[in-house]
């Protein structure tokens, strides 16, 4: 267990140094976010009251389009020289490399939901009312986003279609978190007068289910 | 002389000639010898009910029947594949998951005439049910896309395996969404298990199951041998690329 983890941190700190090397989140990732943020604003025709009303749904529309370009790229990397291949032959156990790069996207989306999360503020002037259901629900549906992402990734990581691949794969499964989480905002946001921390549950419920049909699929696939 | 090439079989014939006959004789009885689904309020005397849509429920009740039949035979045979790792598995999944794509689809679009009559709308975005079985439906569109990203069917297989195992467990959601969000569904609970209908009802409704499930037997057995065949030339291709290779190599 201990070399689990040990193996674990030791793929999240490669994949998030080559982040760090590279900057595409920075450089392409977070502006691409600003960009679809500013387009709802001009396609809701700047109109305040129904960018706040949609705030939740927009938020985790943006979350979702920039976790693709997300997991796109960090199978981009391992796809380079069949990087794959070496990390699969290294002897690292192939759990370790599905919940290590689940961790490195994890990690870079909670970035990107800060990020967002600061853009719905300023631009959408959203309030936030419950602190912690936003904090809850954004980092348990950014779990469930990055471990059924790394799968789908690495399904699809062979293909010369995978940017196309990805979306149509990992999407529709995806549908239930979004339906979750956004209703967990909307009660966070106060614009909606349900009980957000039901949805909590359902999300972080969902996140078990989805990591662990994750892992048990990643069992599959890393079988030979 | 050319050789020609089908699918059929005396027993594939017998099957889809039973099939075309159940058919018509389903449509005949849904559409003309039923009758509208027109009660009466007790207190107020006022008719109330489905009227004439009733009769597309002989359609979309087989239908949805039919499609998680196809999507847990594709999740059988996938699992079957991942053991056995042969290519009869990984056929008769893809054929399986084809044929219930295609169900799926129908049962949305029938189910989506219904409503408008019925619930006033052609969609309802807040059903449970309704919203579950559109990501069924996404999810197998994906699976078919993966099947055909692959140029290799043997390499497709197993990805489109762990893919159809991870979207059959939408079914139970599906199933039991009446159940746990009885508030959140216009869909109403199980019928057929409580046998809340009778008579011609229940017969013509239970021929309907019967007659999909011809068809689709039908479309699964066909699609099949299509792929039969589709293996069967892909590697007949190697073989000759590599004898054509051989006798280039003899000759130089």
């Amino acid at each position: 267990m201990k070399r689990l983890f040990a193996d674990i941190r030791l793929i999240t700190s490669k994949d998030l140094k080559i982040e760090l090397r590279s900057r595409v989140l920075i450089n392409q990732v977070a502006p691409f976010a600003l960009i679809i943020l500013v387009l709802f604003g001009i396609a809701l025709d700047a109109d305040q009251k129904s960018l706040r009303n949609f705030a939740s749904g927009l938020f985790w529309i943006s979350v979702l389009l920039c976790a693709l370009m997300a997991i796109s790229r960090s199978m981009t990397i391992e796809r380079d020289d069949e990087a794959l291949v070496g990390l699969n032959l290294s002897g690292v156990d192939p759990l370790a490399i599905f919940l290590g790069k689940t961790c490195a996207i994890a990690i870079q989306l909670l970035i990107l939901e800060i990020f967002l999360g600061v853009g719905i503020i300023l631009l959408y002037r959203s309030e936030v009312e419950d602190f912690w259901l936003l904090v809850s629900t954004g980092l348990f549906a950014c779990i469930a986003v990055s471990a059924l992402g790394t799968i789908f990734g690495f399904l699809a990581s062979g293909l010369g279609v995978r940017e196309t691949l990805l979306p149509i794969l990992l999407l529709p499964l995806l549908l239930p978190v979004l339906i979750g989480a956004t209703r967990a905002f909307d009660d966070a946001l106060g614009v909606a007068a349900i009980n957000g921390w039901n949805w909590f549950a359902f999300v972080a419920g969902l996140t078990v289910i989805l990591t662990t049909v994750g892992a048990g699929a990643n069992y599959l696939l890393a079988d030979n | 002389m050319t050789s020609s090439i089908t699918t059929a079989s005396k027993g594939s014939k017998i099957l889809g000639l039973t099939s075309l006959v159940g058919f018509v004789v389903l449509v005949l009885l849904a559409f003309f010898v039923t009758d509208p689904d027109i009660r009466f309020h007790p207190e107020t005397g006022e008719e109330f009910g489905q009227f004439d849509a009733v009769r597309l429920l002989y359609l979309h009740v087989p239908l949805i029947a039919v499609t998680y039949l196809a999507f847990v035979v594709c999740a059988i045979a996938s699992a079957g594949y991942l053991v056995k790792r042969t290519f009869w598995w990984d056929s008769m999944a893809h054929a399986a998951g084809e044929v219930g794509t295609l169900t799926c689809a129908l049962v949305l679009i029938t189910g989506s005439i219904w409503g408008r009559p019925v619930w006033n709308t052609w969609w309802e975005w807040g059903d449970v049910r309704v919203m579950s079985t559109l990501i069924l439906f996404l999810l197998f569109l994906g699976y078919l896309a993966l099947r055909g990203a692959f140029v290799s069917p043997q390499r497709a297989a197993r990805p489109a395996a762990i893919v159809a195992l991870i979207a059959v467990l939408d079914i139970p959601l599906i199933n039991r969404s009446v159940e746990w969000w009885e508030n959140r569904t216009l869909h109403q609970k199980s019928t057929l298990s409580e046998l809340k209908i009778e008579d011609l009802t229940l017969f013509t409704l239970m021929l309907g199951i019967l007659v999909a499930l011809l068809v689709m037997s039908w479309l699964i057995l066909h699609r099949f041998r299509v792929a039969w065949l589709e293996h069967a030339e892909f590697e007949q291709g190697i073989k000759t690329a590599i004898e054509e290779r051989r006798q280039i190599d003899n000759e130089d």
